[in-house]
């Protein structure tokens, strides 16, 4: 390891040079509370492996961005979020919308660009759209959309709503300008958004040290007068924790506030990445942490899973992503007729106009 | 094939005097080309050797055109290998002679030429008609070849067009067309040149009543030491006046073109000749202010001959920096001519007759001439006009210093 | 009928928005206290109060994005930026986000969103104030440009761009402000849809936008005294275009010069030439030509500024080299 070394270890365990396992039961959680993080981790996981697969096969196209090793933090900010509440995100993002309840089919033919993906298929594996699931994107410009964020969470202060807006973005965003646009601005009118940041080290291929003058991100964040820490992003439960308390506060009308997740991603940035930036030591050191192998031990420490039980949730899991898999495949191409279409509204869906224009 | 005119646009080789291999030096006539102004004799401003002819005989060409390579005995210039052809020496329209190759050529911006306009001017063959008037043109059955642009850049335009289709329509039952002879051709091409000039030049006209009972005396005295064959008329004594009286006022001796004037290079006068069978051309006498007046007879004894068999030199056609009419022969008093363009001016005399004059406070009978001018006011103004006229007078009453 | 102000005219717009719709919110730098950079929301924050009169920071990438954020968010907000080349900080926000989000979302989200912002050159402000832009805009789909040219627009295309369910961009000449004259106490919405003739005519087609327009009115007057009948068309709309209204005076014109304060290079003018060129071809009696501005970056003094920008005698000269009429 190299100087940065001290830069690797997750938020828990600053004291030793090796990440290891937090202390268990920190968390008091139910059975099914604790299977159903489990079962949101291994879907994305089993998600991504198979889209890995698919595109090696020619079936998904452009770029593919993998979230796998970060599960826990989607899965576990999405615990503090409700129905009302509106998500933005990166193009590191099918985690977020299978996290956020965007439908597994839909999400595998937008995938394909299938006309029945969830942008009809206009879209593609960065851009995640969802209505139903206020989920407004999967953006491929870094920092892009925490602006929209800031936005959509003036709208719900100035209708007065009481609704939070997740803003997921990685710690390469830290680095635009932005980021501090946003922050400022969402403090100074005190906005109900959560700036959620995944930090995993790496802005593509360039380490956080080699890109940031001060890599205690959350400390930027307190400069606009604003709540924020760092937490551990490798364990599900501690990012659920911190992001309840987080949103309990933002939605309480206390302005906006910051977390760090500090986690990382086991894969390649995209899929044509040799990844020259990184020892590969580096990546096992930090799959000892892997979040699914060690929350499943938690769970199996507290008894509440069995092998069977287990077992039983992958073949489940297996077996959704099998079906989404034929839903894309049995997808339709979208007609070359339509390609001017969504570029505006149409006028049926314009209002009638006042102006009585012709 | 050179342009021999401002209303020329396309020639029918004749013949070739020269043939591939053979030397050729400036001024040598190397073919004929007929146009609507009849058979012209093809000089060479080149010394070389002819590489290679590219248009057969019979065949009618635009103008612009090459028609032969010739390979020049001077030095080659750099970027031309040995034994090619230097694209200088190709057989084009003399580089001296400013005529424009209208109507592909635009008289329009002053300054600096658009790169369209220089683009035009290096393919001078190329008609120009606006893309409505050539769909046009074709719905309705005009032919465009023979038309002259009005428009931008000189283009033909709709109107053009519409203004010919409406000329094709008049004679209602129109028997089917003659093949079209020179007289008509040449008479078209007036009329192109005319109506031109008639747009777009806008004329002035001065007049003046010259005594000319000195000339009359001195030329009488002249022919009288001189043999037949060397008599001289006196059109020889007015073609020189105007020559001499132009150097007093050059801005009447040139072109206007590409909206500005340009001196002639000579005094070059074109010399209005009718022709037996209709039509008329007016080709130069070239510096006819340096020509003794027994040279300048010869040479516009000369030229009327030629002319009169369809035998000028491209150069004579082409060049003319100012055109004098003499219809005193028809016995016209008086002459106001139109314009050739894109000279500036045109010399008007009319027939000598004797009238009353007073001078010296008393009258008498005098030989009296009307000599008149139309000039291009963009180029010039009355008052050098008149400067002009009364140069003439001036000249006229010290023939023997003509 | 009242005389009034563009600046007025905008600002009534503004007011009668704020009235009539309380999602509408006037957000940007300094539209508040200080009364807008071009005085036109003077006054405002005082009748509506900070929460729709919101002075934000010099952020115009983040106020812009939170403009498409607060439009996702079922509000209709009315983003001024400050001038067009101000806006380059936040074109990312714009061509990225606002012009595309209905598209990449497979038409799920659209962005009522209007941005306001002061183009084009003529007050000696040199180089980084003064450069007229909205061409470029004009290049992306999924948003719409207009360019108020007259007291009518600028009161009128506001509340139409607000109807408009998706992004709005409205370029305000900075030398129009000022502009003074007659609009009747009834005016109110306009079409954002057609181009006007805003002076019929057979010989020519003068076709322009915005600040070009009065110096295109006042060269057609001198072309009229020397016969010369140009018809003037002021564009209004810059995307889409409204190509049935240019190419039906083409048609009977047969001639058109463009007329744009932008420069030629890949150019709005190009792309207006372009069409004619396709879908006017045969129309056509003589080159197309174009006024535009200098190629170089709008200069400071006075009489440079001049030379770099469209003037009614480089107007009237090329009408006059397209009709065929010299000197």
């Amino acid at each position: 390891m190299t100087e940065a070394a001290a830069n690797v270890q997750p938020i828990a365990s600053t004291e030793t040079a090796v990440p290891k396992p937090d202390t268990p039961g920190r968390l008091e959680i139910s059975r099914e509370h604790g299977l159903r993080l489990l079962h949101e981790m291994l879907r994305i996981r089993r998600f991504e492996e198979k889209c890995a697969e698919l595109y090696s096969a020619g079936k998904i196209r452009g770029f593919l961005h993998l979230y796998i090793g970060e599960e826990a933090v989607a899965v576990g900010a999405m615990q503090a979020l409700g129905r009302e509440d509106a998500v933005v995100a990166t193009y590191r993002e099918h985690g977020h919308a299978l996290a956020r309840g965007v439908a597994v089919d839909r999400l595998m033919a937008e995938m394909y660009g299938k006309h029945q993906g969830c942008s009809r298929g206009r879209g593609g594996s960065m851009h995640v759209f969802d209505a139903q699931a206020r989920f407004y994107g999967g953006n491929a410009i870094v920092g892009g959309g925490l602006p929209i964020a800031v936005g959509l969470a003036l709208a719900d202060k100035m209708q007065q709503r009481p609704r939070v807006t997740a803003c997921f973005f990685g710690d390469g965003a830290v680095a635009e300008g932005e980021f501090h646009e946003s922050l400022n601005l969402a403090s100074l009118w005190k906005l109900p958004v959560l700036f959620l940041c995944e930090n995993n080290l790496y802005a593509m291929g360039t380490r956080l040290e080699r890109a940031q003058s001060q890599t205690d991100l959350a400390a930027k964040a307190r400069s606009y007068l604003m709540p924020a820490e760092p937490v551990d992003g490798m364990d599900v439960l501690a990012v659920e924790a911190a992001t309840k308390r987080a949103a309990d506060a933002v939605r309480r009308g206390e302005g906006p506030a910051f977390l760090e997740f500090r986690t990382y991603r086991f894969r390649a940035h995209s899929m044509f990445d040799a990844e020259l930036y990184r020892d590969k030591s580096e990546v096992e050191i930090w799959k000892q942490r892997d979040p699914i192998t060690t929350f499943t031990s938690q769970l199996k420490e507290r008894g509440m899973a069995t092998d069977g039980i287990l077992y039983a949730l992958n073949m489940s899991v297996a077996d959704e992503i099998d079906v989404a898999v034929q839903f894309a495949e049995a997808g339709t191409w979208e007609p070359v007729d339509d390609l001017l279409k969504d570029v505006y509204t149409p006028a049926e869906g314009r209002p009638s106009g006042s102006y009585g224009a012709a | 094939m050179p342009s021999l005119g401002a209303d020329m646009e396309a020639g029918t080789l004749v013949e070739w005097l020269k043939h591939p291999g053979d030397g050729v030096t400036r001024g040598d006539i190397i073919a004929v080309v007929d146009t609507a102004k009849g058979a012209i004799e093809i000089e060479v401003f080149e010394d070389g050797t002819i590489e290679s002819v590219h248009v057969k005989p019979g065949e009618k060409v635009p103008v612009g055109t090459v028609l032969a390579l010739i390979r020049g005995t001077g030095p080659e210039r750099p970027g031309h290998p040995p034994g090619h052809p230097s694209a200088a020496a190709a057989l084009r329209t003399p580089p001296a002679a400013p005529m424009p190759n209208a109507p592909a050529v635009a008289p329009a911006a002053p300054a600096a030429p658009s790169p369209a306009q220089a683009a035009a001017r290096e393919q001078p063959g190329r008609v120009r008609v606006s893309p409505l008037a050539r769909k046009l043109a074709a719905d309705l059955g005009v032919d465009l070849t023979h038309m002259t642009g009005t428009g931008a850049q000189a283009a033909i335009t709709r109107e053009d067009v519409e203004r010919a289709a409406a000329a094709l329509k008049t004679p209602a039952p129109q028997p089917p067309a003659p093949p079209p002879d020179r007289s008509t051709a040449m008479r078209a091409t007036i009329a192109a040149a005319m109506a031109r000039s008639k747009r777009e030049i806008p004329h002035y006209y001065l007049s003046t009543t010259i005594d000319i009972s000195v000339a009359l005396a001195w030329l009488r005295k002249e022919n009288e030491k001189r043999p037949i064959t060397q008599r001289l008329l006196p059109a020889a004594l007015l073609i020189k006046t105007v020559a001499l009286a132009l150097r007093d006022v050059p801005e009447l001796n040139g072109y206007w073109i590409d909206g500005g004037f340009r001196k002639g290079a000579g005094i070059h006068i074109g010399s209005a000749i009718s022709l037996r069978g209709g039509g008329l051309v007016a080709p130069a006498l070239h510096d006819a202010d340096t020509l003794d007046l027994t040279t300048l007879m010869r040479q516009l004894q000369d030229l009327v001959a030629r002319a009169r068999t369809g035998s000028l030199r491209s150069s004579e056609l082409a060049d003319p920096t100012i055109t004098v009419t003499n219809l005193g022969e028809q016995g016209v008093e008086s002459t106001f001519g139109i314009i050739y363009p894109p000279q500036v001016a045109l010399v008007g005399f009319g027939k000598i007759m004797e009238r009353p004059w007073i001078g010296s406070g008393k009258i008498e009978a005098r030989p009296l001439l009307t000599a008149t001018l139309s000039a291009d006011h963009r180029a010039s103004d009355g008052h050098r006009g008149g400067v002009f006229l009364t140069a003439i007078d001036r000249l006229l009453q010290t023939p023997e210093r003509l | 009928m009242g005389t009034t102000t563009y600046r007025e005219a905008v600002r009534t717009a503004l007011t009668e928005a704020l009235v009539k719709d309380p999602r509408v919110f006037l957000m940007g730098e300094d539209v508040g206290k200080y009364g807008g950079s071009y005085a036109v929301s003077k006054g405002l924050l005082a009748e509506f109060g900070p929460e729709r009169i919101r002075d934000t920071p010099l952020s115009e990438s983040t106020f812009v994005g939170a403009g498409i954020g607060a439009a996702l968010g079922g509000m209709r907000p009315i983003v001024e930026v400050m001038t067009v080349n101000f806006s380059l900080l936040a074109l990312d926000q714009i061509v990225n986000n606002a012009a595309t989000i209905r598209h990449m979302s497979g038409g799920q989200f659209s962005i009522p969103l209007v941005i306001r912002m002061a183009t084009g050159a003529g007050r000696q402000l040199a180089a980084q104030h003064a450069h007229s832009l909205e061409g470029w805009y004009a290049h992306i789909p999924g948003i719409r440009i207009v360019a108020p040219a007259t007291l009518e627009d600028a009161r009128g295309m506001l509340w139409t761009a607000l109807e408009d369910p998706d992004p709005v961009l409205i370029f305000e000449h900075q030398t129009l402000y000022n502009m003074e004259g007659p609009l009747a106490d009834e005016a109110g919405a306009v079409d954002i849809d057609h181009a006007a003739i805003r002076r019929p005519g057979k010989d020519l087609s003068l076709i322009t936008y915005g600040g070009t327009l009065g110096k295109t009115l006042q060269a057609a007057e001198t072309l009229a005294s020397e016969g010369i009948d140009a018809e003037v068309i002021d564009l209004r709309t810059l995307r889409p275009l409204d190509m049935a209204t240019i190419l039906d005076s083409v048609k009977k014109t047969h001639r058109a010069v463009i007329v744009d304060e932008g420069w030629k290079s890949g150019s709005l003018s190009a792309e207006i030439v372009a069409r004619l060129v396709e879908h006017a071809f045969y129309e056509l009696d003589a080159p197309l030509a174009r006024v535009c501005s200098a190629e170089v970056p709008i200069p400071y003094p006075k009489h440079l500024e001049d030379a770099a920008l469209p003037q009614p005698p480089a107007i009237v000269a090329a009408a006059r080299e397209v009709v065929g009429r010299r000197g």
